[in-house]
């Protein structure tokens, strides 16, 4: 059931133009930073031998290439989960979701997978430019994975929230502009954070912060729970919130 | 088969805020009836509707479909019925073979039972050409079409339809009617509408609401009685003093039209008609003309939607 649902969502995101401009525009502007980036790295390279432990080309070019592309989903998620729900409330397909002999959680589960695999394909397609470095460079294929890692949860995370704000409203542009202004907010909870148990609990709250370590190729339980636990949080509050929609209309 | 109930409501009540959509509503559908819910916009059939199908949750009351709670086992209860909103709930993106395997998939047709079930509703629905179109290009009537054909492909006991001929033009209207009417006969259907030459033409069972309660609910037989005739119209061409009209038995008022035409009001039921040949032709008032007057039903239904409680 979760499958069919999944399937579907899937195939109306590959049938709208949205999703595909949004794969270009994406794709389009990340190969820019990487040319720029590869191209810093060539400058630089022959100030960096004299070094003991240099970085090497996974550090100076895939790491901070992994680091835009966060943002990029930032920009990406709150577009591509506007409609899951509240576009079908609008058009009012929802109603068949819920005269059917399926639960709320699994409609929730289904929409998730659905976009999920939409977004783990952007970020395979991500991955080919830095591999693309392989053809004359050696990679570290520890660190890059663990970025793969670390996007991959970091948009599942951004996708979770992206579904709630998008159930609780039959406008898809409110809900994209709900979703980018809380995403933003815990993009950027831990700014004015210093020293302090306050401060050290923005500092845990930020979204992004848990995916330096990632980037540096340390894969930390920390890490991986916070976006596991952020994730099921919101799908929780979807399913209850479509629950919900029973009981008032 | 025949007479088995399928749905059973009792008491069922749901506010919005401060609206009572529906109050306290009871009734129950066998097999091969047609229940025709009547009432003007707003009377709460959708609201009822969208109860029967799950969508919503009531305030109070027991639904009971084909046997099975819906409240304890949604699930189980919902695999028993079609349903289709006032809006038929297609992904415009789609193609109709593609919405319809979706829906199929959705009441857990696995997929060799899907393919049949989606070739058998398209004959059945009239949509065998169009089963590559987009459904954003199709016409109202074929996305309506869409729309029973979707509730139909997991061959359900129970339709529920929602205002299913609105917007169609009256051929298109017709064709759904034929439909509903076929569909009927071994299934149990409610169907929604404010035509009430829709419910004449296709229902077996009439029910009609009035600000969230039941006002009617009987067969459409039933609601053909108490339309019965309550007037006479008679023409004679020496008409006797009105006065004389009057003493005529269950006569309860005379106008005079002019002309030697009067308009006889008589108790429902008993017609004075009788006595009146007998008087004419003793009295010598040559008659020439007597027309029982019929409320039409249209009149009856207007009465009951808005709460007069006589019917003349």
């Amino acid at each position: 059931m979760i499958r069919v649902i999944a399937a579907r969502e899937l195939r109306g995101l590959f049938l709208s133009p949205l999703a595909w401009t949004l794969l270009a525009v994406n794709e389009a502007l990340l190969a820019w930073v990487f040319i720029l980036l590869v191209k810093d790295f060539q400058n630089t390279r022959g100030r960096l031998t004299v070094l003991e432990y240099a970085p090497g080309v996974t550090d100076l070019v895939v790491a901070p290439l992994f680091r835009v592309a966060a943002w990029g989903l930032l920009l990406l998620i709150p577009l591509l989960t506007m409609r899951l729900f509240s576009e079908e409330r609008r058009t009012g397909t929802l109603d068949l979701l819920l005269s059917a002999p399926v639960s709320a959680s699994q409609i929730v589960l289904g929409k998730y997978l659905g976009v999920l695999v939409f977004l783990l394909s952007t970020v395979a397609l991500m991955a080919l430019m830095p591999l693309a470095l392989m053809a004359g460079a050696t990679l570290d294929g520890g660190k890059v994975l663990a970025g793969l890692l670390g996007l991959g949860l970091l948009a599942a995370s951004c996708a979770a929230a992206g579904l709630y704000l998008s159930s609780l409203t039959a406008q898809p542009v409110v809900a994209a502009t709900a979703t980018f202004g809380l995403l933003l907010a815990f993009w950027v909870v831990d700014l004015g954070a210093g020293q302090g148990t306050a401060s050290a609990l923005f500092g845990y709250l930020s979204l992004p912060r848990h995916n330096d370590a990632l980037l540096l190729g340390l894969v930390r339980s920390e890490d991986v729970a916070y976006y596991v636990l952020f994730s099921m949080a919101f799908l929780g509050l979807t399913i209850r919130r479509l629950d919900n929609l029973r009981l008032r209309g | 088969m025949t007479g088995e109930t399928l749905i059973a409501v009792e008491g069922l009540s749901r506010r919005y805020g401060q609206t009572q959509a529906v109050e306290a509503v009871s009734f129950t559908l066998k097999r091969s009836q047609i229940l025709g819910f009547l009432g003007l916009n707003g009377a709460g059939k959708s609201t009822t509707m969208r109860l029967l199908a799950g969508i919503l949750a009531p305030d109070a009351g027991r639904i009971l479909i084909n046997g099975t709670d819906l409240l304890d086992q949604p699930r189980r209860a919902k695999q028993a019925i079609g349903y289709l909103p006032e809006q038929p709930p297609l992904y415009r993106e789609l193609t109709v073979d593609e919405q319809l395997c979706y829906s199929a998939g959705l009441h857990g047709l696995d997929r060799a039972t899907r393919r049949r079930a989606v070739a058998r509703v398209k004959v059945r629905c009239g949509l065998a050409d169009v089963g590559q179109r987009l459904i954003g290009n199709l016409s109202k009537g074929y996305r309506q079409r869409v729309g029973i054909a979707q509730a139909l492909l997991h061959d359900p006991p129970v339709l529920i339809l929602d205002e299913p001929t609105v917007g169609l033009d009256p051929i298109q209207a017709g064709e759904i009617r034929a439909l509903i009417r076929e569909l009927g006969r071994e299934r149990g259907v409610i169907l929604s509408t404010h035509l009430l030459p829709e419910v004449q033409a296709t229902c077996s069972h009439v029910q009609i609401m009035r600000a969230g309660r039941l006002v009617f609910a009987g067969a459409l037989a039933e609601l053909q009685r108490q339309r019965q005739s309550a007037c006479l119209r008679i023409g004679l061409n020496a008409p006797p003093p009105v006065a004389e009209l009057a003493r005529l038995p269950t006569i309860t008022q005379v106008e005079s039209l002019g002309g030697g035409r009067f308009r006889l009001r008589h108790t429902a039921g008993v017609a004075p008609t009788q006595a009146l040949l007998e008087q004419a032709r003793a009295d010598g008032w040559e008659l020439w003309e007597l027309i029982p007057e019929q409320a039409s039903l249209e009149q009856v239904f207007v009465e009951l939607t808005l709460g007069r409680e006589t019917v003349e």
